[in-house]
């Protein structure tokens, strides 16, 4: 299906959200406005654009330690995500989670995760859901290529696939989880063929061209609503950033590889490619461009402005009622 | 009044909880024909024997407006799924703001004397209470058991029922119509005025036999169950010690920071009860070892009705 120049567009603005955000977001950890960790998820922006792109609003994601993309492709609200990165009551988790614990239940964003490969299993238990409740929702799995070497990745798939559960595992193969090639840790060269071990389909895509990321996960989304259960897409793709914004890690990545896949923005290339069709002037870019950080400049401020927590609220929320 | 079996109690438990909510489903690794019989294969799942994925299936239903009653088995089984208890389950509900809720019953089996050894004969409550967000129930008699699972399963928190293997067959009187126990609140087994023994599931029985010998001695054993260990019925347990000024305390468990460490500091935390206490806090726990399996060791080192009762001298002696 031929997507809308509209609809090109919206992907085209969720992804330099995304990559806006984290860019000021690393900013003011670094200046240390932002506590703890931050994780970016610059260069992967594809991934989480273009398989949400294929969502309805009620269906469900989860997401990993590298969440932001995945809480603004699923259309999170950046004051409260800011917010929460700053630490402020009015973040989503009213800051008790921070960058690695983003959810907003409202949207269907089941929440970052801190343990790498733990929110498969949970998502698993929404697409599970779903299904009981036989509506035609679909639940997906983001997750990276560390994760799939661990046991809940399988062990879910196994009963996903085994309840025709209607699931979308989206694996995003940066090539390294954290600082350990891919390469060193996978027997096989692509993770989607380890859909053949449960009878499932396995897909490998170009997780730089969102347009390529949409019709896989189309495709997968429109076989979990028919009830012909899960899928796993494996999105080649690759972080720019090091693992996370701490100053002065080592990264072992070599810098002409990092270079070689920087030519490879898949941002850039989406708008390339609709400066190419007529669908999108540089004037228009650079205009959607300063709408974007003008929307994360109030993001800030929204935060700035915010109070920290209660210290009485240390003791709320430990229960629901 | 009728007489029903324990682990019949939560099979009771559970009938009458799925009726009641369709948002109820099971999951273990092999579906009880009981169940299968009435809600039929979509809502009681036979799970592969993968408790970590169960246990996360379980809590992302649970975010969905579901609300799962999950089996481990035994509590041996649970640390297969620790991931998902420990980081997932016990943290979800307060690291993210309180924007959903986690309504989940996980049941599991402990203790011993099943002649197992030392993986299939454990009591590890005390490892769970230690995280902040799991309330949990260990109850001692059928009524109980029926009771506190039906509140487990309407709570909107993950609740762990730990229930005693040498309990499964043990039968006691269940009223024919619906109740529920509350969790949070202790149950006094047994009024007396000497010594307080606050006693947990199988050993709650050993304390009321250890009670019965010691009333033909002239001392009077006030036995506590406490019966939910999160969130624990503090104030009962505090006024039981305040009467008796006297208390020992009686679990299957090994001793170190246990569920009865944890006891121990509640009463003798409080000044108020301190400062009517007239001997020092005394334990009848296992021993700190893993289980053995030759039937001789494993008798050693269960606490019993002979230690319990010796712990109540013991406590009597020392003032």
């Amino acid at each position: 299906m031929t997507l809308t120049a509209e609809k090109q567009l919206e992907m085209l603005r969720s992804m330099q959200t995304i990559r806006r955000f984290e860019e000021r977001a690393s900013d003011d950890y670094r200046e240390g406005a932002i506590y703890g960790v931050v994780h970016c998820y610059i260069g992967e922006e594809a991934v989480a654009v273009g398989v949400c792109a294929a969502l309805n609003k009620d269906d469900q994601i989860i997401s990993t330690h590298r969440g932001h993309g995945h809480c603004i492709a699923k259309g999170a609200d950046l004051k409260r995500m800011m917010a929460e990165l700053y630490g402020r009551e009015t973040g989503y988790c009213k800051g008790k989670g921070g960058s690695m614990h983003i959810a907003d239940f409202s949207i269907g964003m089941l929440g970052a995760n801190g343990i790498v490969a733990g929110g498969i299993p949970i998502v698993t238990g929404a697409g599970l859901a779903a299904q009981l409740e036989g509506k035609g929702r679909v639940a997906v799995s983001f997750f990276g290529d560390g994760a799939s070497n661990a046991g809940p990745f399988h062990e879910s798939i196994n009963i996903a696939a085994t309840w025709k559960l209607p699931m979308l595992y989206v694996c995003e193969n940066n090539l390294y989880a954290a600082g350990t090639a891919a390469a060193d840790t996978l027997a096989l060269g692509d993770v989607a063929a380890r859909a053949a071990g449960y009878g499932i389909p396995g897909v490998v895509v170009d997780g730089n061209d969102v347009l390529a990321v949409y019709k896989a996960a189309e495709a997968a989304v429109a076989r979990a609503r028919a009830g012909e259960g899960p899928t796993l897409i494996e999105c080649k793709t690759y972080r720019w950033r090091t693992h996370t914004e701490r100053p002065g890690q080592t990264d072992p990545r070599p810098q002409d590889e990092i270079e070689a896949w920087q030519q490879k923005d898949p941002i850039k290339r989406l708008a390339d490619n609709l400066m190419a069709q007529g669908l999108l002037s540089e004037e228009g870019w650079q205009k959607m461009d300063g709408e974007i950080l003008a929307a994360i400049e109030q993001a800030v401020k929204f935060a700035e402005d915010s109070p920290f927590p209660d210290l009485e609220a240390a003791l709320e929320d430990v229960f629901a009622e | 009044m009728r007489k029903i079996s324990y682990a019949q109690a939560g099979m009771e438990a559970l009938i009458e909880e799925m009726r009641r909510d369709a948002t109820t489903f099971h999951l273990a690794t092999s579906a009880p024909a009981e169940l299968v019989d009435e809600f039929g294969p979509e809502r009681v799942r036979a799970t592969p024997i993968a408790e970590g994925a169960f246990t996360g299936l379980a809590i992302g239903a649970a975010g969905s407006g579901y609300r799962p009653i999950v089996s481990w088995g035994m509590v041996t089984f649970s640390f297969v799924a620790m991931d998902q208890i420990v980081n997932q389950a016990a943290k979800i509900h307060y690291m993210f703001g309180g924007q959903a809720k986690f309504p989940i019953t996980f049941r599991a089996s402990v203790g011993g004397g099943t002649k197992l050894a030392a993986q299939h004969s454990q009591s590890p409550y005390s490892m769970f209470m230690n995280l902040a967000g799991l309330k949990m129930v260990l109850p001692s008699t059928p009524y109980d058991m029926k009771g506190l699972l039906k509140s487990a399963i309407r709570d909107n928190n993950p609740v762990i029922s730990f229930e005693s293997s040498r309990l499964m067959g043990f039968e006691g009187e269940v009223p024919d119509e619906e109740y529920t126990v509350p969790l949070g609140v202790a149950d006094t087994k047994r009024v007396g005025s000497d010594v307080t023994v606050v006693a947990l599931a199988w050993l709650v029985h050993e304390a009321l036999a250890a009670a019965e010998g010691l009333d033909k001695e002239g001392v009077s054993v006030e036995v506590i169950d406490p019966r939910t260990l999160v969130p624990m019925d503090h104030a009962t347990i505090r006024a039981s010690v305040q009467k008796t000024g006297r208390l020992v305390i009686a679990d299957e468990a090994g001793p170190t920071a246990g569920a009865s460490a944890e006891i121990a500091a509640v009463v003798t935390e409080d000044g108020e009860t301190f400062s009517k206490m007239k001997a020092p806090v005394k334990r009848v726990c296992a021993l700190h070892v893993p289980i053995p399996y030759s039937p001789g060791l494993e008798d050693h080192v269960f606490p019993n009705r002979d230690k319990i009762a010796a712990g109540v001298r013991e406590v009597l002696t020392a003032g």
